[in-house]
């Protein structure tokens, strides 16, 4: 699938269909993947979404332009609270808010990559975040059963790709990106830069080839 | 809450980090703490969205836009340091491998109980590390004043806010003096600047123990 790995913006966010789960990489705009972000803003229809993301962008950039179309019908996140919109829009019950601390949002979407049908975790243990949850007493320490993220299409951004879609990050830009690339049917990476097969050190590659399905040069 | 008590605050904070030690800050208070930290001190910082070994914040153009702490403010690597994804990072939080938390809170009870994320009746939609941080860490020091803006006791008998943790914090340091969790019971261990034992009496909500240390005493 070499040959086709690499696509423009416009046509991988075809693949986005209305009622996806769509996982988006970064931590607030760093290592977000803002060229595919634009581009399923101004190329695709798809509504009705459900967004995996820590953030919900910020007021008019990132995801927060996908807010504003209203085609957010629910975002799975650790912290709305950096988009002042995306508090608004949940207030007024426009979308739906699930509220995940940010190590068990990180683990789920991981167990969700990896084939796990979830994990017991003492985090959130007696709090209103766990209403509702399996608990469990595990050598005795309260525990919280919490299922495992999968989505539809993952959109994340790495700083190097080589053209077979070996990922490089960069700093603290890599966040959540390399679990995404992993959880996902569709998984999208843009690239701030895109070097040939070979030019990766190996041991230097943080998502192998094999997670990725499309590459986008970022604009 | 003024400039000069924030920093106060942060000052006695940073004298309980010792050498060798990891050490992830919170938003607020915590975050002055390195101004009061010796270039040899010995402490390790740690950020949630993926970085050990946290430099100070960057001057001119050693600023990088891929590089932020969890606050999502410019943050320096120093030598040594390592990036990894944000399961790795809270895979070190709730392992245990991170020695000390310090963070805000709204209230603390004389058990314990850390309620650091939400407020009823305002916006409850951001928790993020909040809670893996509070279980996961080895040592939790919260740093607060002693009042809310209302001139509430922080320091109560049960938590009136949604529970960040249950029995989590260890350490308590506002204006006035250091509080101590021995065995799950409360102690007042030590008195700041010209604080008396009824000072802090009039704003403290819990009961507690009097356990000045030496040198302390009359102090």
């Amino acid at each position: 699938m070499t040959a086709a790995l690499s696509i423009s913006a416009e046509e991988a966010v075809s693949v986005v269909r209305s009622g996806d789960t769509v996982m988006v990489g970064g931590f607030g705009l760093v290592g977000a993947p803002l060229t595919l972000i634009d581009a399923l803003v101004d190329h695709s229809g798809a509504t009705d979404l459900t967004i995996v993301s820590n953030n919900i962008g910020e007021p008019g950039r990132g995801l927060g332009r996908l807010l504003r179309q209203g085609r957010i019908r629910r975002g799975i996140s650790s912290y709305f609270t950096s988009n002042p919109e995306a508090v608004a829009a949940v207030n007024a019950g426009e979308i739906e808010a699930t509220l995940v601390p940010q190590g068990t949002f990180a683990e789920a979407i991981r167990a969700g990559g990896a084939g796990l049908g979830g994990f017991y975790t003492p985090v959130a243990v007696g709090t209103e975040l766990a209403d509702g949850k399996e608990e469990r007493e595990i050598d005795g320490v309260r525990h919280v059963l919490e299922k495992p993220i999968r989505a539809d299409v993952a959109l994340v951004y790495a700083a190097r790709a080589d053209e077979l879609g070996n990922l490089w990050y960069r700093r603290t830009a890599r966040n959540f990106n390399p679990l995404m690339a992993t959880a996902a049917s569709v998984t999208i990476a843009e690239a701030g830069e895109i070097v040939a097969v070979g030019e990766l050190e190996p041991e230097s590659v943080v998502t192998p080839h094999l997670y990725v399905d499309h590459l986008v040069a970022a604009a | 809450m003024t400039d000069d008590v924030k920093a106060r605050i942060a000052e006695r904070a940073a004298r309980e980090l010792h050498p060798g030690e990891v050490v992830n800050l919170g938003i607020g208070i915590p975050n002055l703490i390195p101004g009061f930290l010796d270039a040899d001190s010995g402490v390790v910082l740690h950020t949630e969205n993926g970085l050990l070994g946290v430099g100070p914040r960057p001057h001119g153009d050693e600023l990088d836009p891929d590089l932020i702490d969890a606050a999502k403010l410019p943050i320096t690597a120093l030598p040594g340091a390592a990036y990894f994804d944000s399961a790795t990072s809270f895979a070190m939080i709730r392992g245990g491998h991170i020695d000390v938390a310090v963070l805000g809170a709204l209230e603390v009870s004389e058990r314990g109980d850390v309620a650091n994320w939400a407020v009823p009746g305002k916006d409850v939609l951001g928790v993020g590390g909040a809670m893996d941080l509070v279980v996961g860490a080895k040592r939790v020091i919260v740093t607060m004043t002693s009042t809310s803006s209302r001139g509430e006791p922080k320091i109560v008998e049960r938590c009136s806010y949604p529970l960040t943790a249950a029995g989590a914090a260890d350490v308590i340091v506002t204006e006035l003096a250091v509080f101590r969790f021995v065995d799950g019971e409360l102690h007042l261990t030590e008195l700041l600047g010209d604080a008396t034992v009824a000072d802090v009496e009039a704003v403290t909500g819990a009961r507690y123990a009097v356990s000045l240390e030496e040198s302390h005493v009359g102090g």
